[in-house]
């Protein structure tokens, strides 16, 4: 009985012992697949790790032979781990709070300010990264403070495709459209042959944000006054148009993928979408084109600039930077920008790749020039602002379109809220 | 443990003196101690890992969920861990918010709809289902797909379903007259919408609850009262009703629970809007931690908190009724 009462109680200690490694098991690998093994790093100095935001991307992609081949150039290993972009602010923001972030991480370029003011982010004055190339307009959501806290890998924005089949069939010449008032006036006769006006996103995120922020900026109005006459105009333009059928209700809760569905039925006149879309426009097999999203009394409005940024994540090592610096130094160089672009169908951030894109297809002028118009989210030196007015911006919009407050009152309240 | 009776006296006051039993006169006294001692021992050791388990896994995240609400976290604190404690400052602010009132009248509305709903026709489906005519075990079978479903697919379905201009639920209203309604767009509507979403989920629960708590109703009440000249009707509601409750009990005191935390069918469908006329605490939680770029993880977590709050207050009824159950 003794006997096997020890035995008991061995099996008894033997099993906490395997559930306590066990769970400690499980949690460092837990941590492990986020860091992307980075906690090994201190004792593998020859191994860098990169984490990007495009999952897309599997091994065999040109994009992971880029990173090794760069990696190899600066005599280094490279570890990557690819996250959904929703995701990876948030894993970003544990990494460094654990104390492993990654070597280079590629993120959202409105983002870019928030990490920054969280310390996560090194500026290019510490890294002797060279940023002078880059367009400043496109630079400039990664400023923050007089300092710069990365460099864009490419840049997209956004635009106004329309169906020549439809326009025709309307009897709308699209040189007409310069301003508001005509293209109104050519969502009009679109509805009145029958057809489907046009349809964008206004989605309660950041994309509902995105997508109207060019007609806010197109009236005039400044993020820093929600409630302005200007900004009241831009968002009465998108609640005229819902009201009298020339856009579909379903924008509300359209994301920018499910807005260019609706598109690529071949039934919408005008889709407000991303430089990202070409591709797919191509597979539709629609007649289309692109012009650059009007501003209130002509010209073209400024779009936001989407897009990602390469930055430098702050190490307790910071011998590191050294090597690192290399790697985005070659990650974005002209040649290598050239083919990233390609790929991810997005602008070059620097004029002589954006010259050499426009050349090679000459689909991408109106998005190059679209891109040169472009203004950073986070510019104007609102920083991690932006995020607030950001989300108050979409809820007005959203409130307005939905009928539950006039255009006036639902930015009244948003720029209250934000104060 | 054998050998301890067999040691000399001084020996096992060394023992003793080491703590293993303290104070034992008599060797026997000492060998019954030990044996009850190390007896202990083992039960706690055998208690360790669910112990622990419960530790890591329940007890850690609801202190940390707790910590975070009671912090003022900024991205920069958060990341160097040195967020200055607040109290009550983000509770305070929550219960401030102009959101805070149209969410709690959203929770209430949609558990209780939801509930009503769910459990009454999944009580009419039981009973129903319980004639066993010819097909019944397939399409019982087949009430039970929602169930089986990927939350996102039923959800995105009803959100496809329910789009204000190419929606099949519109479509057909449309076939008989009636004019577009913007069920995910409006919001008079969007409530609405993720109820019935809801209810389509939650049916096929209660029927297999309902329908299995039907199974131990003797069929010879049914034939006694049938005798005595009671209807159908009559026989719902002196025989099924009455010797169900106990099972109805525990279908929507469950229900209740699972209800106050839907999430997933409310984001998936409206993202809580249109101007927040969707929004319940369980959405409203996760946008203010991770709908924003700049997280507000305070807020967020006091959110979490008060639906813990709520589902622990519901919890402890389901004890309670649970204890009566087990008492009569």
């Amino acid at each position: 009985m003794n006997r096997s009462a020890r035995r008991r109680l061995t099996a008894a200690a033997l099993t906490v012992v395997a559930v306590t490694t066990g769970a400690t098991a499980c949690s460092s690998s837990g941590s492990g697949s986020g860091s992307g093994g980075t906690s090994t790093k201190a004792s593998d100095g020859g191994t860098y790790t990169i984490w990007d935001p495009y999952p897309q991307f599997d091994k065999s992609s040109a994009w992971t032979k880029l990173l090794d081949g760069c990696g190899t150039e600066a005599g280094v290993k490279i570890k990557r781990t690819a996250f959904d972009t929703s995701d990876l602010t948030n894993k970003a923001l544990l990494a460094a709070q654990q104390g492993n972030s990654a070597d280079v991480l590629i993120i959202d370029n409105p983002v870019v300010s928030t990490l920054a003011e969280a310390g996560v982010l090194t500026s290019t004055d510490d890294t002797k990264l060279d940023v002078s190339k880059v367009s400043p307009n496109l630079l400039s959501a990664g400023q923050s403070g007089g300092k710069t806290y990365g460099t864009p890998i490419g840049a997209n924005t956004l635009a106004l495709y329309y169906n020549n089949k439809v326009l025709k069939a309307a009897g709308v010449d699209i040189s007409s459209v310069k301003d508001w008032k005509s293209l109104t006036a050519a969502l009009a006769k679109v509805k009145a042959a029958g057809k489907k006006g046009i349809t964008f996103s206004a989605i309660g995120t950041e994309e509902g944000s995105f997508q109207f922020l060019p007609w806010y900026w197109g009236s005039g109005a400044q993020l820093t006054a929600l409630d302005s006459d200007k900004a009241v105009s831009a968002l009465s333009l998108w609640k005229d148009w819902l009201g009298k059928g020339y856009a579909p209700n379903s924008v509300i809760n359209n994301t920018q993928t499910t807005s260019w569905a609706e598109f690529a039925t071949g039934d919408y006149a005008f889709a407000e979408n991303g430089t990202w879309q070409l591709g797919n426009a191509d597979k539709a097999g629609l007649d289309y084109g692109v012009i650059p999203v009007p501003g209130i009394d002509g010209g073209s409005a400024a779009a936001p600039t989407g897009g990602e940024f390469v930055t430098i994540p702050v190490q307790d090592d910071t011998a590191r930077y050294a090597t690192t610096q290399k790697l985005v130094s070659c990650l974005t160089n002209s040649q290598n920008l050239l083919d990233t672009d390609t790929t991810l169908s997005y602008v070059a951030p620097t004029t002589e790749v954006q010259d050499k894109q426009a050349a090679a297809n000459p689909k991408l002028k109106p998005w190059v020039e679209a891109v040169k118009a472009a203004r950073g989210r986070t510019g104007d030196n609102l920083g991690t602002k932006y995020p607030k007015i950001s989300e108050q911006l979409w809820k007005a919009v959203q409130s307005a379109l939905s009928g539950s407050a006039s255009p006036k009152d639902a930015l009244g309240s948003a720029q209250s809220a934000v104060k | 443990m054998k050998h301890t009776t067999q040691q000399p006296p001084d020996q096992r006051r060394t023992a003793d003196r080491n703590g293993a039993a303290t104070a034992a006169p008599a060797p026997a006294g000492a060998t019954t101690r030990r044996r009850r001692a190390s007896h202990q021992w083992t039960a706690w050791a055998f208690l360790a890992p669910v112990a622990l388990y419960l530790a890591l896994f329940y007890a850690y995240p609801l202190y940390r969920n707790l910590d975070l609400s009671l912090h003022n976290y900024t991205v920069r604190s958060f990341v160097r861990g040195d967020a200055p404690f607040t109290g009550l400052a983000n509770y305070r602010a929550v219960f401030d918010d102009p959101t805070f009132a149209p969410a709690l009248l959203h929770t209430a509305v949609f558990t209780t709809v939801c509930l009503v709903l769910q459990y009454s026709i999944g009580l009419a489906l039981a009973v129903f289902f319980n004639q066993h005519f010819r097909l019944s075990a397939i399409l019982r079978a087949l009430f039970l797909v929602p169930w089986l479903l990927p939350l996102i697919v039923s959800a995105s379905t009803w959100s496809w379903m329910l789009n204000s201009d190419s929606g099949i639920v519109n479509a057909t209203l449309h076939a008989v007259g009636i004019g577009p309604v913007h069920w995910l767009t409006s919001p008079s509507w969007s409530l609405t919408s993720v109820i019935i979403a809801n209810v389509w989920i939650g049916v096929p629960f209660n029927l297999v609850v309902l329908y299995s708590g039907l199974q131990s109703i003797p069929a010879s009440l049914y034939e006694a009262a049938a005798l005595d000249g009671a209807g159908a009707w009559r026989r719902f509601w002196s025989i099924t009703f009455p010797l169900l409750r106990p099972v109805s009990a525990i279908t929507l005191l469950l229900g209740l629970v699972y209800t106050l935390k839907v999430f997933d069918i409310i984001w998936i469908m409206t993202k809580g809007g249109p101007a927040d006329s969707s929004t319940t605490f369980a959405t409203w939680s996760y946008q203010l931690g991770f709908g924003n770029l700049l997280p507000a993880f305070g807020p967020g977590a006091a959110v979490g908190n008060l639906l813990v709050v709520a589902a622990l207050v519901f919890g402890l009824v389901y004890l309670k009724v649970q204890r009566k159950q087990a008492s009569s």
